[in-house]
């Protein structure tokens, strides 16, 4: 079995890089004789998926036929371990998660190739870019991190199993969620480098990398907030957010792409930024494969798995042939991204944009440069330093809270130019309603003035309000103008208004979804928390809860043994609930793992942890965390892939955008 | 007079009471705020060492013990800082200080926010003061009231 994963793996390489080399050879040459080496080194790139699926395939099979032959599968994988979970195995590790990162970048290279028809040019250049991506995937699984490796000496009886961390249901869809946005960039860098290399005509390749990057976007964002859920239901600290080097790993090329999905709007509206967008393309491509690096390399310390390898240089050369290639391109071919640059006012969507990308790009730097100033001052001062949250928590609130009013502001600036009359008259009732927010929360007990957190907090939400109303107040403008027309009610009139633009409103959606997050955020400022040891009948309060803990027992079972609490839960005199805090210790790995009891409201957690028995009485200590408004940051999330879905949905209508007008007077100059 | 004693000792009693009070939950407070600066180091996991629940941890327990120990002395923020960085070196607190070649840690975003601001100023400006381009058909501009009308009824247009 493992030998046909090994050569599975070894005729993928074999495919993938035929279908570099005579694409490329095919790409140089040009001509009729070129095409048919083109459609060879197309087949070539379709039959490289079959290959490493057949590998993947193997792969999962050793694991569900528990084969510890292969080393992988017995760090990774034991008998006892649940089918889901043997599934999981395939990225539970490095070798198998860069097999899986092979086999989703073989999926997106399929799809592609299998869409050559829409522009088999600019395609046939996208197909050979990630046709060398692919290559170097399958160096690595071929020659540095081996996921057939067989195990030396005696045969195992039973593997280590997986990490009982990752024992859990988001387990199974987390890390496919985040790998198929991180790979994802590899489409729409393939198209943007593409585009630069051939001189692309037009905005054509524009439009197809957009909504690449959007489905890409989606995937990242989806990742992203599932580890967090994962990490808040799995990890008993109470939080989502550790801003862990591989959680900011995630959340870079998240911050770039959310940069280029704004921006590129200028290139389509305007012909502006073409210099900007193109290197916002190639760094959200770069910040993918370095977040791989950080995650892999053992450069900085994580709790993450697979943080100590030796693959880390293979990252570094790849990442800087890649950033060779990317600027050869670019000298070389710099004067075909001409921009008509010129602004007629200061305040205008154009602007906005700017300001937009400027802060989500800071807020990149932000992370990148905390993430990596431990290195940095290992260099300079010859000792490590810890970065933790409160470092960028004070960097990051204040830049969040200026996105958001941009994201308020935003929407109500049109393009080119706009009369503060207008803008006064759209943002007044917003406004007022922001205002009237803060005045609220003054008067129901918020006290800014006693804690910057509960300053930020406070913030935080009053904004929220004020991009949550200019959202509400866009539909309500717009579906009244199409009632007025079509007499259908508002509600049907707002939502054939977003089928007729549904890019707009359905980045309206997520902007929605965003500030219902920020809002769950802001609730941080306000969590508590209480540990105490519970015997038979004791209590404990916290916030307006009574806690009266009724047992606590143990449990054995195949793969694992259990110590849990039963909890009442009591407000107002009254029992509300019944809470089973667990703390489990996996047999084949002989580790722990915390099965946090969660009551979640829209108004807050009610968050238990069992933490172990105390050796000298024999009773169990809980810590209870009261959370508020956590609830509202998972909804955010749906509300945010439901806006994601409807900006991916066609126009009921063809919206029209008139092409940038050519000029006479003014030449145009290179660059941005 | 036994009634202005009892009075005064009462008042007095009362007195203590608070100051023991307000000086425990300052102590409180202390010790949340110091433990919140500085981390487990039981394992890399980066976790805030008030929040560390690592199953077994040999660590967070000692360490707890010697922050409420040290904020009983009454000693100061910065020598039970010290105190920990001596014992278990500068990976130990949390975020970076703000002294010497640390400072660069939170000056920079700062510095590049701002010079991004300069930056897309000027950029704004640059590109505001270009001439306004001549459509290649040498259609005459228009302007004043009968521009501020075309482009409302763009924006009507394109928004609905």
């Amino acid at each position: 079995m493992p030998q046909i994963g090994s050569y599975a793996l070894l005729l993928a390489l074999a495919l993938s890089s035929y279908s570099l080399v005579a694409g490329l050879i095919a790409l140089v040459r040009g001509g009729t004789g070129s095409a048919r080496l083109s459609e060879t080194a197309r087949r070539a790139g379709i039959a490289t998926f079959a290959a490493v699926v057949l590998a993947a395939i193997v792969l999962v099979t050793a694991a569900f036929s528990d084969d510890f032959s292969i080393a992988y599968i017995f760090h990774h994988s034991n008998r006892d371990l649940p089918g889901p979970y043997k599934f999981a195995t395939l990225w539970s590790g490095q070798e198998g998660s860069l097999l899986f990162w092979s086999l989703l970048l073989a999926t997106y290279g399929l799809v592609l190739r299998l869409r050559h028809s829409t522009d088999a040019r600019l395609f046939a250049h996208a197909s050979v870019i990630i046709a060398a991506v692919q290559v170097f995937f399958l160096l690595l699984l071929n020659f540095a991190a081996h996921p057939f490796a067989i195990m030396q000496g005696s045969l195992p009886r039973d593997g280590n199993g997986l990490n009982p961390l990752l024992q859990y249901p988001e387990m199974v869809i987390h890390p496919p969620m985040l790998y198929l946005g991180y790979v994802g960039f590899t489409v729409p860098f393939a198209f943007a480098l593409g585009a630069l290399i051939m001189r692309y005509p037009g905005e054509k390749w524009i439009h197809i990398t957009r909504r690449w990057t959007m489905v890409t976007w989606g995937f990242l964002t989806c990742g992203i907030f599932l580890g967090a859920h994962w990490a808040y239901s799995v990890l008993g600290w109470g939080g989502y957010w550790g801003w862990d080097p591989v959680e900011n790993a995630s959340f870079l090329p998240w911050l770039t792409g959310t940069a280029f999905l704004h921006s590129v709007m200028m290139q389509e509206k305007r012909g502006m930024l073409k210099v900007w967008n193109v290197w916002l393309i190639f760094a959200t491509f770069l910040l993918s494969i370095f977040g791989t690096f950080l995650t892999r390399s053992g450069v900085v310390s994580s709790v993450h798995a697979f943080a100590q390898s030796s693959i880390g240089n293979w990252f570094v050369a790849f990442l800087a042939v890649i950033f060779v290639v990317c600027l050869v391109f670019f000298v070389k071919n710099h004067t075909y991204l001409r921009s008509e640059h010129r602004l007629e006012s200061l305040v205008s969507r154009e602007s906005s944009f700017l300001f937009n990308n400027l802060l989500l790009l800071v807020a990149c730097f932000t992370v990148l440069w905390g993430t990596l100033f431990p290195v940095l001052s290992e260099w300079v001062q010859d000792h490590k330093i810890t970065v933790g949250p409160p470092f960028f928590n004070r960097v990051l609130i204040p830049i969040a809270m200026l996105l958001l009013l941009l994201t308020a502001l935003g929407p109500l600036l049109a393009w080119r130019r706009t009369s503060v009359e207008s803008l006064k008259h759209n943002f007044l009732w917003p406004a007022i309603g922001a205002l009237a927010t803060v005045v609220l929360l003054i008067a129901f007990g918020m006290r800014p003035w006693k804690d910057v957190s509960y300053f930020y907090s406070l913030m935080t939400i009053a904004l929220s309000v004020l991009v949550a109303l200019t959202v509400i107040s866009e539909f309500i403008r717009g579906g009244r103008v199409i009632a007025r027309h079509t007499g259908q009610n508002l509600f049907a009139s707002m939502v054939q208004l977003a089928h007729r633009n549904t890019r707009r409103y359905g980045g309206y959606v997520v902007h929605f979804g965003v500030v219902v997050i920020m809002i769950g955020f802001a609730g941080a400022a306000f969590n508590q928390d209480k540990e105490q040891e519970m015997g038979y009948g004791d209590k404990m309060a916290l916030g307006g809860y009574t806690l009266v803990c009724r047992s606590y027992t143990q449990e054995y079972k195949p793969n694992y043994s259990s110590e849990w609490a039963i909890i009442d839960v009591f407000k107002g005199g009254r029992q509300i609930d019944t809470l089973y805090p667990e703390r489990r210790f996996y047999n084949a790995s002989q580790q722990t793992s915390t099965i946090v009891a969660n009551r979640s409201t829209f108004k807050e957690d009610l968050y238990l942890v069992y933490e172990g028995l105390n050796q000298d009485t024999g009773r169990p200590i809980i810590k209870v965390h009261l959370n508020p408004l956590v609830m509202w940051i998972w909804v955010g999330v749906w509300i945010m892939i439901f806006g994601t879905v409807i900006a991916l949905i066609p126009n009921a209508v063809p919206v029209r955008v008139p092409a940038p007008v050519r000029v006479q007077a003014a030449p145009a100059e290179a660059g941005d | 007079m036994p009634r202005y004693f009892l009075k005064r000792a009462l008042h007095l009693a009362l007195l203590i009471s608070a100051l023991f009070l307000l000086l425990g939950s300052d102590q409180d407070a202390r010790f949340q705020s110091l433990g919140h600066k500085v981390k487990c180091i039981c394992g890399g996991c980066n976790q805030v060492l008030l929040e560390c629940n690592h199953v077994g941890c040999t660590y967070s327990a000692h360490m707890r013990a010697e922050l409420a120990a040290s904020v009983d002395r009454g000693e100061s923020d910065d020598l039970t800082l010290q105190a920990f960085v001596q014992k278990y070196g500068p990976t130990v607190l949390i975020a970076p200080t703000t002294t010497g070649f640390n400072r660069v840690a939170w000056v920079m975003p700062y510095l590049v926010l701002v010079l991004g601001l300069a930056t897309v100023v000027a950029v704004v400006r640059t590109w505001k003061m270009r001439p306004a381009p001549l459509p290649a058909g040498g259609v005459p501009p228009v302007s004043g009231s009968q521009l501020e009308h075309f482009r409302e009824q763009a924006q009507k247009e394109t928004e609905t």
